[in-house]
């Protein structure tokens, strides 16, 4: 692309390609004639787009070979001037990759294999029949023509992944079709600092990362300092487990987060960005380098950007695995090439933070929705949502729920319509028990809280947070207990060491879960998990400590009822915990066959052939071999 | 060979300092731990010393920070790297088991490698791939869905290399 000069040039340039992805946009209102099958297409089927997901988890079961094979097969029979594959970012519903999309007809064929390529291009691509039997919802005995009708697409708003699964990534062109760089320019021309730090301040927004501090707030404490020299820096360290919204729109649309870093730099008189992104997403950090440059060498980023004179760079800055990284001060060490320890606070980054120079640190997905309010304005991003909790919100939604994936909706969204609408109920229709959300930092939600709104506000209020957008869904099959063990393991391992009641108060809280779940709990160790967890909260010196004990508390706080179970009863009603299972043999099923104590890996079952067998409780180790070998289901496990 | 096969790790590492666009040199420290982990493998003690002689800062602030972040490793790791993901998603599907499963497989505990070399075991904590839990990474490999039943499976893949 040539080097843009000037905001009116960026303007003709975006003219220019601005229909080179319509194609993709047609809903079904527009165009509702020919989506149906069989009927015969009656659009114009000349040009056709196929979108290939080549995000991280579609990646990683091959959609990238799928791709490459498409063109080929493409090629093949011909069709390579009325077929182009785009190599796109992420649709959201990930269980069902690889995907792809066909266009104009927005038919989705899902969980593809390289055996399936051959079919969808002689059969849908040549003579323009679908592959039924590759469509969404097929394996389900349901399957849908149009992608945007089912309740998982029909139910988002997409803001912050607008671009994920519309346009090629790697294409500069393709994100100036979507408005790509005009919010910059706006910015740039016709809006003073003040006035874009204004426009943030009044469309609500809040930071996505988890404490939901309004961003405009921070643009603004950061303007006003009059150190020549602030930063601004983009957080990528996403370190909750659970959690892939960030990765998928660095991936998916990078530029959108370069651009929304400019902007923050113009508005608070920055002229360098950095990016600190964990080392674990390989691809993201790629993407983002060439992205850089390409934006560099379109005139876009770098020294006098469109002709106004206003410079900004940005460098990426690598993680190396600590999760308190994700923590602002400790996050500044670590850019600064120290030991990723937090300070205290204040002074706040606005203040002192980068090089001790005043810095707005800003979530992926907080800053992925500034262009849409700069072009849309903030009357716009408000209708969106909550009053106090404006927009959308990204969650990531995992565990035993059928529809795993990304999703992307307004706050106020309640959770019964997030996982039994979008995320298509539970797994093997089991009872949902709970939903955790923030990660280590969160809590989780008993399932009667279902119809609660979701938005900043409502999740403190029943004992979690929105944390970065981690949800797991879990089933009756989990074990709250041992949940929560997992995240205090979590912390324990993540907690940097600089402050006591962290270091070592969570490592006492880890024993007493230790304790419990082993079965040698008292009623009294309840009460010091809750007072421990307190004193905790209270006074330890970062947002990590300040919100470890979190899952404990919570879990003791909605299911009591299990902690006793494990305390007074010795048992574990998941059936989870090992310590406490035993597994015995039902006299009257068993038919002596052996089988069982040959596969004892401690022999530690007795008995003659054709006579009864029977465990010795002391010398079982609980493997569970016994349980999954007897062919009589005569051992069962409580 | 060996010795001259060193010397060439030094002067690609030494290199890349010397390329460096940042210009204040201790907060390269990590950027360049990164670079060095990549050609050495591992960050041993006369890698560390080297590079805090280069980016002039103590050795002590390099050790604290290569002890610091659990991406960098002091001790050399096995030809290939099992990453067993422990984030939510992988855990509640499971992962803990497959995690026991490698170590009884290769009778070594996760974290250690394999006294040949051939093999490491690191659990990682998520990898962002929640849909493909639970997901175990060999190397740059990645193996979705991952059964406790599969893992010798898995493992015989690298009977030959």
């Amino acid at each position: 692309m040539e080097r843009i000069l000037s905001f009116d040039q960026l303007k003709k340039q975006y003219e220019a390609v601005k229909h080179q992805t319509d194609l993709r946009l047609l809903t079904l209102n527009q165009a509702p004639s020919f989506i149906q099958l069989p009927e015969p297409y009656k659009r114009d089927l000349s040009v056709r787009h196929l979108m290939v997901c080549a995000d991280t988890g579609c990646a990683a079961s091959h959609s990238l070979g799928i791709a490459d094979l498409l063109e080929k097969t493409i090629e093949k029979y011909g069709l390579q001037d009325k077929v182009k594959v785009i190599k796109t970012g992420c649709f959201g519903l990930c269980s069902q990759g690889p995907i792809v999309v066909v266009h104009p007809e927005r038919v989705m064929y899902t969980q593809l294999k390289v055996e399936h390529v051959e079919e969808i291009v002689q059969n849908h691509l040549r003579d323009g029949h679908y592959v039924e039997h590759l469509l969404l919802g097929a394996r389900e005995g349901n399957p849908t023509t149009n992608y945007d009708q089912v309740d998982f697409f029909r139910k988002q708003t997409r803001i912050a992944t607008r671009n994920c699964g519309l346009i090629n990534p790697a294409s500069l062109e393709e994100y100036i079709s979507q408005k790509g760089y005009l919010a910059l320019g706006k910015c740039l021309t016709e809006l003073t600092p003040d006035g874009v730090v204004d426009v943030v301040k009044k469309s609500g927004l809040r930071g996505r990362g988890g404490a939901g501090f309004p961003t405009g707030m921070k643009w603004g404490f950061t303007a006003v300092e009059k150190e020549p020299q602030k930063y601004v820096c983009c957080n990528a360290d996403e370190g909750d487990p659970g959690a892939f919204m960030d990765r998928s729109v660095l991936e998916g649309d990078p530029h959108s987060v370069l651009e929304a870093m400019a902007i923050a730099g113009y508005a608070i008189g920055a002229d360098t960005g950095f990016i600190y992104i964990r080392a674990e997403y390989p691809s993201a950090i790629r993407r983002l380098l060439s992205s850089i440059e390409q934006a560099k060498e379109a005139g876009l980023l770098g020294n006098n950007i469109m002709g106004t004179g206003f410079n900004f760079n940005i460098e990426l800055r690598l993680g190396a695995g600590a999760f308190v990284c994700g923590e602002e001060t400790a996050l500044i060490a670590s850019v600064e090439g120290n030991r990723g320890e937090p300070r205290n606070k204040p002074p706040y980054p606005a203040a002192k933070g980068i090089y001790g120079k005043p810095t707005v640190i800003n979530n992926v997905e907080t800053l992925a929705n500034i262009c849409p309010i700069i072009l849309n304005g903030s009357d716009w991003f408000r209708s969106i949502g909550t009053e106090k909790s404006p927009g959308t919100k990204v969650f990531a939604l995992a565990g035993k729920v059928n529809n795993v994936g990304l999703i992307e909706v307004p706050m106020g969204t309640t959770l019964r319509e997030i996982i039994y609408e979008i995320g298509g109920g539970i797994v093997n229709d089991k009872q949902l028990k709970a939903v955790q959300t923030g990660g280590p930092s969160g809590g989780c939600i008993p399932a009667r809280y279902l119809d609660t709104p979701i938005d900043y506000e409502s999740l403190q209020v029943i004992g979690t947070m929105m944390g970065s957008g981690g949800m797991i869904v879990l089933d009756e099959t989990t074990c709250m207990v041992n949940i929560a063990k997992f995240y205090l393991e979590f912390t324990v391992d993540e907690s940097c060491g600089k402050c006591t009641p962290c270091r070592f108060g969570n490592r006492y809280m880890l024993d007493i879960m230790n304790k419990i779940t082993h079965g040698q709990g008292t009623r009294e160790d309840l009460d010091k998990l809750s007072q421990l967890g307190e004193t905790i909260k209270e006074a330890s010196l970062c947002g990590l400590g300040q919100s470890s004990p979190n899952p404990v508390l919570s879990t003791i706080r909605y299911f009591r009822d299990e902690y006793l179970a494990h305390i007074d009863d010795k048992r574990c009603p998941a059936g989870v915990c090992t310590s406490l299972l035993q597994y015995e043999i039902v006299p009257e099923l068993c038919i002596g066959c052996t089988i069982c104590a040959k596969n004892c890996p401690v022999q530690c079952i007795s008995g003659a052939v054709r006579q009864v067998h029977y465990i010795d409780q002391a010398a079982c180790i609980k493997c569970g071999l016994c349980f999954s070998k007897c062919p009589k289901k005569a051992i069962i496990r409580k | 060979m060996a010795c001259s096969g060193l010397q060439s790790k030094f002067q690609e590492l030494d290199q890349y300092i010397d390329n460096l666009s940042i210009s204040d040199k201790g907060s390269a420290l990590i950027p360049v731990l990164h670079r060095a982990q990549t050609i050495f493998g591992y960050l041993p003690q006369d890698v560390q010393a080297h590079i805090a002689d280069r980016l002039d800062v103590s050795t002590a602030k390099v050790y604290g920070v290569v002890s610091f972040y659990t991406f960098f490793t002091m001790e050399p790791r096995g030809r290939f790297n099992i990453s067993v993901c422990l984030g939510t998603a992988c855990f509640v599907g499971g992962a803990e088991a497959v995690l026991k499963e490698f170590e009884k497989e290769l009778k070594i505990k996760s974290g250690e490698t394999t006294s040949d070399f051939k093999f490491s075991i690191t659990p990682v904590r998520c990898v962002g791939a929640c849909s493909l839990a639970p997901i175990v990474m060999i190397n740059d490999k990645v193996y979705p869905r991952v059964k406790t039943s599969e893992v010798a499976h898995i493992l015989a893949e690298y009977d030959e290399m």
